[in-house]
């Protein structure tokens, strides 16, 4: 390894240098594979407005790896169980129409606290020191085994397989709860089954890439590509599109540099969405102005006067 | 109910006095004088000089977009006028809200949202106060009285729209109508020498449609309260209007019923031929275009609807 | 038990911290922006640390940051309320701002770990015990002074949270009309996350940034489903907040090996559970409603 990787504007050398190193090429391969799922998966999340319940599963994580530390079971199975039970506390405690938001809000934050009064316990309990607090939040991309990316791409495969098969009852519960219930697709089980999906991605990424940095590719790009546009298709691809160009970007500066990767990721996705938000919004104001003014419609036929 | 009704004339009476004290004249509720109003860079209605009379009940009837509801924020000083004068009850606009009871287009609540119907109407009473209600301080006079006799209002005014059936409950788990009849409270509570309702009829099947404008109309004659009323459709309004006016255009037309609902007023309104035929229980139906134009933007269909329920 | 300084001073801070947060929780509840007080406790922490990196007395950072985010908060978001908007198809569902506040905090988190680095690299250690503290709380680490300053900023913001209580219950739930009444909405909508950016910022010392979700969500929560007026219900909250506080405090005096951040919440969350069971009996003993 080069005793002082430095950048130089020679993006081609750069790219050249960092490719040159497995632990560099299992850490993009991990990086595109995370943007990918965390895209997808996040575009729905988006769609559907579950920002906070997504924030809270991927906190989960904190109870989950310091839950089996404590146990002395592998940490993946503490991320696993604890993110899907949380799935189904939310799914089960603050789901359906019949709640407002202001109760669905305050159930998921207690369940987010409930959580981490318990990771913080198991901490205390195992006698572990804190330290670890960045590599749990930002995950260690830089120890990426080939084996970690294959368990990786296999999981990912799989959630999107489901997520593919639910995808257009999801979307239709999503958007018009009530006549799709009328038209016989089960809103409620599918927006459990859609938390536990979540719920399961994110336990899979954190690992890798912490549990900050896979929430900031699940709400980012998708939040960024549904504030271009409200068309589909386009902002799907928009979305995996940012983030894989964040993580590329985020991964590829942080070689060169002494900060960790995370920061970086976090900090081109934040900035992509600033830049679109702005255009957009400049965008919009202008077109409001030159459109013509709306014509007033003319009286309505039947028995209104 | 009745009890209720005159209890209230009594009190409105007694401080429509003193409101006439102060404010030294029986003018018109509201006055516009060549008035003009543009939102968004687009003028909404010019030259509009309608007044409306202390104690009316006046329709306020014209297609979507035709800018009611910007005719009422303008009333209460929420939209400034680019043109022309209005004054609300002898005062700039929005100087006399204290005094005018306002019901804004169509709200409905989350259906878990657990506040109750009289806690919404009692913010109508002093939501607008700072500070806690601390029942051992000293009641001031008028609106706004604390303790019992705060209470003792919003059950009075709770009654008197009907609802004190269901005013204890969740407002979420109540109905729309039933929201209506609470909302309406709200806007009756501090005793309003003024309504105005913004599409107060719009989410109610006819008879709370008819229901509704009846207990309008009630407090309208009884406690010699002006309405303002926005509606679609002015048939179940017709027994108890005064007047109309009439947005069209971006103009204005203002009278009684027999003169502004007519065929030569509204087509010279809209600058097309409409027709207005005369059911023979008195209904009145306006034809207009035969096709409306595709941007239409209605929310629900009304005509439908009222196809429906109308034989 | 009493006779312990750091228990007296804990109790002291935690009592004001948790009234502070019961009350205004109740509000962040209602207003349905529990969501917004988990970003701005997320927002604790890299201000803190730049404030601690830039060598000024890290509360500085902490308040700074919290207000800041808040007032941003509340100036992008909408008025909030307890009401649907217009025949909203999604009206049970997250106002739209949502993927926003998720898209700010992470930023700001990832700027705290860039913090996190440069502190760490700049003065070799400490940095992780300094974000332990910021996210899980160090109530039983108070000075006497501290504790002094905790309870009379947490005080300040309970009674300012009290005076703007009625317009701002009328803000949240019918805008238009407090609005028409001179009620100034969207002053009181920006205000109250700024206000609430101070709670966080209080309350980090006491709970932790992390927990602080505990203390604000779940006694509110819980007076929402048992109360019915609004001032009961505030009071309530208050009450239940204060109570976890002290039951968690008692608790992990009692049994050392349970840190007293953990005690608080399970409490709370406790309560909350309690008073969801209670609730749901009192319907269907009603008989649902018609």
């Amino acid at each position: 390894m080069q005793a002082d990787p430095t950048l130089t504007w020679n993006v081609g050398r750069d790219v050249g240098e960092v490719l040159e190193y497995h632990f560099m090429v299992n850490a993009l391969l991990a990086g595109s594979i995370v943007a990918v799922m965390a895209g997808l998966v996040g575009w729905m999340m988006v769609l559907r407005r579950e920002t906070f319940a997504g924030h809270t599963l991927s906190m989960m994580a904190f109870p989950g790896a310091s839950g089996a530390a404590l146990i002395g079971v592998p940490a993946t199975w503490g991320y696993f169980v604890f993110c899907g039970a949380g799935a189904l506390a939310i799914g089960r405690f603050s789901g359906g129409k019949s709640r407002s938001w202001s109760e669905q809000s305050a159930t998921i934050g207690a369940v987010q606290a409930l959580a981490l009064a318990l990771g913080f316990l198991f901490v205390n309990l195992y006698g572990g020191v804190l330290g670890g607090l960045d590599s749990l939040l930002f995950g260690t991309f830089l120890g990426v085994s080939d084996g970690q990316v294959l368990v990786l791409a296999a999981v990912t495969a799989g959630a999107l397989v489901v997520l593919g098969g639910l995808a257009r009852p999801l979307l239709f519960a999503s958007v018009d709860a009530d006549v799709a219930g009328a038209r016989g697709v089960p809103v409620r089980s599918l927006s459990t089954a859609f938390l536990v999906l979540l719920g399961l991605a994110v336990a899979e990424t954190s690992q890798i890439t912490g549990v900050l940095l896979v929430f900031a590719l699940l709400v980012t790009p998708a939040a960024t590509a549904q504030a271009i546009t409200a068309r589909p298709g386009l902002s799907l691809w928009l979305t995996v599109a940012i983030g894989l160009v964040v993580v590329w970007a985020g991964l590829g500066v942080s070689y060169f540099s002494v900060y960790p990767a995370g920061f970086f990721i976090t900090a081109f996705a934040f900035a992509i969405y600033v830049i679109a938000r702005v255009i957009v919004g400049v965008l919009g104001g202008r077109s409001a102005d030159l459109k013509a003014p709306a014509p007033e419609s003319p009286p309505p036929r039947g028995v209104i006067a | 109910m009745l009890l209720c009704v005159m209890h209230w004339r009594r009190a409105v009476d007694q401080r429509q006095m003193s409101a006439t004290e102060r404010s030294g004249a029986e003018g018109p509720a509201i006055e516009l004088d060549r008035a003009a109003v543009r939102v968004g860079g687009r003028t909404v209605w010019e030259d509009v000089s309608v007044s409306m009379a202390r104690g009316d009940f006046v329709a306020l009837l014209g297609a979507n977009g035709s800018g009611k509801s910007t005719l009422l924020k303008a009333v209460l000083g929420a939209l400034p006028l680019t043109a022309g004068r209005l004054s609300v009850l002898g005062r700039p606009p929005g100087e006399a809200n204290r005094t005018i009871g306002y019901l804004p287009q169509r709200r409905s609540f989350d259906q878990g949202t657990r506040l109750r119907g009289l806690d919404v109407v009692r913010l109508g009473l002093d939501g607008d106060r700072w500070g806690l209600p601390l029942p051992f301080l000293p009641a001031r006079r008028g609106p706004g009285a604390r303790g019992p006799k705060a209470r003792a209002r919003v059950d009075e005014v709770i009654e008197l729209v009907g609802a004190s059936e269901y005013a204890g409950r969740p407002i979420g788990e109540c109905s729309g109508g039933e929201q209506q009849r609470l909302l309406i409270a709200q806007a009756l509570v501090q005793r309003p020498d003024l309504l105005l309702l913004d599409e107060p009829l719009d989410s109610l099947d006819l008879p709370n449609q008819a229901a509704v404008a009846a207990l309008v109309g009630e407090i309208c004659r009884d406690a010699g309260v002006g309405v303002l009323l926005v509606a679609h459709d002015v048939n179940p309004l017709l027994a108890y209007l005064d007047r109309v006016v009439y947005l069209a255009g971006g103009r204005a037309v203002e009278g009684t019923v027999q003169e502004v609902i007519t065929g030569k007023t509204l087509s010279a309104l809209y600058g097309l031929p409409v027709e207005v035929l005369k059911a023979s229980d008195g209904r009145l139906v306006v034809v207009g275009q035969p096709e409306a134009p595709a941007h239409h933007h209605d929310r629900h269909d009304h005509h439908d609807h009222h196809h429906a329920h109308a034989s | 038990m009493f006779s312990q300084e750091f228990m007296r001073n804990a109790l002291l801070a935690g009592t004001f911290i948790a009234l502070a947060c019961g009350v205004s929780g109740w509000f962040v509840v209602l207003r349905g922006q529990v969501f917004a007080g988990d970003a701005l406790s997320h927002v604790a922490f890299p201000g803190a640390l730049a404030a601690a990196a830039a060598g000024v007395d890290e509360r500085v950072g902490l308040f700074a940051a919290t207000v800041a985010v808040g007032a941003g908060i509340g100036a992008l978001g909408r008025t909030g309320g307890a009401g649907a908007g217009r025949g909203a198809k999604m009206a049970a569902a997250a106002p739209a701002d949502d993927a926003a506040i998720g898209t700010v905090f992470t930023f700001i988190l990832g700027v705290g770990v860039f913090f996190l680095t440069l502190f760490s690299t700049s003065s070799g250690g400490g940095a992780g015990i300094q974000a332990a503290h910021t996210l899980f709380g160090s109530i039983f680490g108070l000075a006497a002074g501290e504790a002094r300053l905790a309870a009379a900023v947490a005080l300040g913001a309970t009674l300012l949270t009290l005076a703007i209580a009625r317009p701002l219950l009328f803000a949240s739930v019918s805008p238009e009309v407090a609005a028409a009444r001179g009620v100034p909405t969207r002053l009181l909508g920006v205000g109250f996350v700024a206000l609430l950016g101070v709670v966080a910022a209080e309350a980090t010392q006491a709970v932790g940034a992390l927990l602080l979700l505990g203390l604000l969500a779940a006694p509110a929560a819980a007076a929402h489903r048992l109360a019915r007026g609004p001032f009961a219900g505030i009071a309530l909250a208050g009450l239940f907040a204060v109570v976890a506080m002290w039951g968690g405090l008692a608790l992990a005096y009692a049994v050392p090996s349970l840190p007293p951040s953990t005690t608080i919440v399970v409490l709370a969350v406790g309560v909350y559970i309690l008073a969801a069971f209670m609730g749901r009996r009192t319907v269907m003993m009603r008989g649902g409603a018609s």
